[in-house]
């Protein structure tokens, strides 16, 4: 619940009141406008079809939107594929927390590791686009790599073969958000109770059944966290989608969100995004409520 | 001696999987640069040479010659210069009326700001890009930058910062016989002066690398940042790898810089981002 330190005992009066708002008016103009009406006007867009230079003329039509992505294959597509990003999750969490654990350690270069871990997060994705385009590139380094370790005879078309594709955009996924995830788990780790160990230590635990047994069920509330986000971050994944296959190989790696951006930007059909969208944020924030419930309820 | 022998080989396997895993998320960056850098031959030679053999800025001029590079780096500039003064001016004029004034309602705005976190944003882009078209503000840099004021984690991390500061100060302040204002400008702002920076800086390289929404809203490429051009070159110039990267590099390099230099102030703006 809102705690508010700085309440001056005294009554307030009208102009205290309208002081504050003078304060406040600006910022909440800007929410009002572009995080609250976004929300309310797209949910009720979604139910007509939409016309974006007259929003008056727009015409209800029911659930005529939501119809027309049951019965687009493509919208399957980006369902499926959705579900199968979510193999992500599991895989980046492991790595970041083995990362962080492997480099909270009062050893000398550890902060040089943590950076370098994290240039990615810093980068722009247009540019990791492009370098993990050259990268990906059929001369590229990972099959020059993966021949010269003998375990390929050909190259492999890692974003133009539409088997491998989607799995070629989702490992760049974990590739920019591993020191992300790295970085809230050092955090999580640095706020651990130095004592527990040190006495499980004393009765001789050693540091693999320190970690499992000790580490991380104290772990467990940064482990949550850590699992919805990136979940969140699964559901709506697209960017590397928009800056790497645009969609292709033939549809193969639509997601849902790339689905609703793609709907509206390129081929213009703003009510079909909006419905797509509506389906995207549905899960989202359903997602989002949990994780808000969860954390009040343990107490953070 | 054999102390030392005994901790080279404890460590040993520690510091080998950690400079592989730095291999690996630094790779792209290094292959950028040397290519960049690099003057002729093959650019997919393997193993691949790390540090040029004649390393030239030549491809870098080219790359400014040929594509526009300049006018987006100003274009970047501009956006994010204004996002990030925007967002402070708003962020804690808001976040001082939470944490410090008394009005009527405080509790409902601290619920509405607080819902702003767990509103689906998914349906924002298409809906703010039909509200830009409505202000007739799309293909303009302030069409870009007014959605991204709309930061209400910015709001929360000032007004923790001014919760932090002593009641006592204020109260002495006030005696002083100082106004509101005066106790906002010269007071509160001087004192929450790290988290503004951890704000300006986590909110300047966010804007900075932002790709999806300004490219969706700015439509001459001459209005690009630097984010959105260059991918747009890459395209057109796919042919000329070693001026993309070159333009690649020019991109990364601003914001890598100030991360490396302000990391203490960043992680703490992505503490603030997450709670």
């Amino acid at each position: 619940m809102p705690t508010f330190k700085h309440y001056p005992s005294r009554h307030h009066s009208w102009r205290d009141d309208a002081r504050a708002w003078l304060f406040l008016a600006p910022a909440l103009v800007v929410l009002l406008l572009f995080a609250f009406w976004p929300v309310g006007l797209g949910a009720l867009l979604a139910f007509t079809e939409v016309n974006i230079f007259d929003l008056t003329a727009s015409r209800w039509v029911g659930l005529a939107n939501f119809q027309a992505l049951w019965d687009d294959p493509t919208f399957i597509t980006s369902v499926v594929n959705t579900l199968l990003y979510l193999l992500v999750v599991p895989l980046i969490q492991l790595a970041a927390l083995a990362l962080a654990v492997l480099v909270n350690a009062q050893l000398p270069a550890m902060k040089l590791f943590r950076t370098a871990f994290f240039v990615p997060v810093v980068t722009s994705v247009s540019v990791v686009g492009i370098m993990w385009g050259w990268m990906y590139n059929e001369d590229g380094m990972l099959n020059q790599l993966l021949a010269w370790l003998r375990l390929i005879d050909a190259p492999i078309g890692w974003l133009s073969d539409e088997r491998i594709a989607l799995f070629a955009v989702m490992f760049v996924t974990f590739w920019r958000g591993l020191g992300y995830y790295m970085v809230l788990y050092i955090a999580g780790l640095q706020a651990l109770p130095q004592e527990v160990e040190e006495a499980a230590m004393l009765d001789g635990a050693n540091r693999w059944q320190r970690f499992w047994r000790i580490t991380v069920p104290m772990l467990r509330p940064t482990l949550l966290l850590c699992t919805l986000l990136s979940t969140l971050a699964a559901m709506k994944a697209f960017e590397e989608v928009v800056v790497m296959t645009g969609g292709g190989p033939i549809g193969s790696t639509y997601t849902l969100a790339f689905y609703a951006y793609d709907q509206g930007f390129r081929a213009f059909d703003f009510s079909r995004a909006l419905a797509a969208s509506a389906v995207v944020s549905l899960i989202g924030f359903v997602l989002a409520w949990i994780n808000f419930r969860f954390f009040r309820t343990e107490g953070r | 001696m054999h102390l030392v022998r005994k901790l080279l080989l404890s460590w040993a396997p520690r510091y080998s999987l950690l400079l592989l895993v730095a291999l690996f998320t630094t790779f792209p960056f290094l292959w950028t640069l040397s290519t960049a850098l690099g003057d002729a031959g093959n650019i997919y030679a393997f193993p691949p040479q790390l540090w040029p053999e004649a390393p030239t800025l030549k491809h870098i001029d080219e790359a400014r010659q040929t594509i526009p590079l300049d006018r987006f780096f100003w274009n970047s500039v501009l956006i994010s210069g204004a996002t990030v003064a925007g967002t402070l001016v708003l962020a804690s004029l808001a976040g001082y009326a939470l944490s410090v004034l008394r009005f009527r309602g405080q509790r409902l705005v601290f619920l509405a700001v607080l819902a702003t976190l767990i509103l689906p944003s998914e349906l924002n882009i298409i809906v703010n890009f039909i509200t830009l078209t409505m202000l007739k503000l799309t293909n303009t840099h302030t069409g870009v930058v007014l959605p991204l004021l709309a930061n209400a984690f910015g709001i929360f991390l000032l007004k923790q910062a001014f919760d932090e500061i002593p009641a006592e100060i204020f109260d002495a302040a006030r005696i002083d016989g100082a106004s509101e204002w005066q106790l906002f400008w010269r007071v509160a702002l001087p004192l929450a002066g790290p988290a503004l920076a951890a704000l300006a800086i986590f909110t300047l390289v966010a804007t900075w690398n932002a790709y999806i929404w300004p490219a969706v809203v700015l439509q001459s490429p001459d209005q690009y940042p630097l984010a959105v051009g260059v991918l747009y070159l890459s395209g057109t110039f796919a042919a000329k790898t070693r001026v993309i990267a070159a333009g690649t590099g020019l991109t990364i390099l601003p914001v890598l810089i100030l991360f490396l230099l302000a990391q203490r102030y960043f992680m703490r703006g992505l503490d603030g981002a997450v709670k």
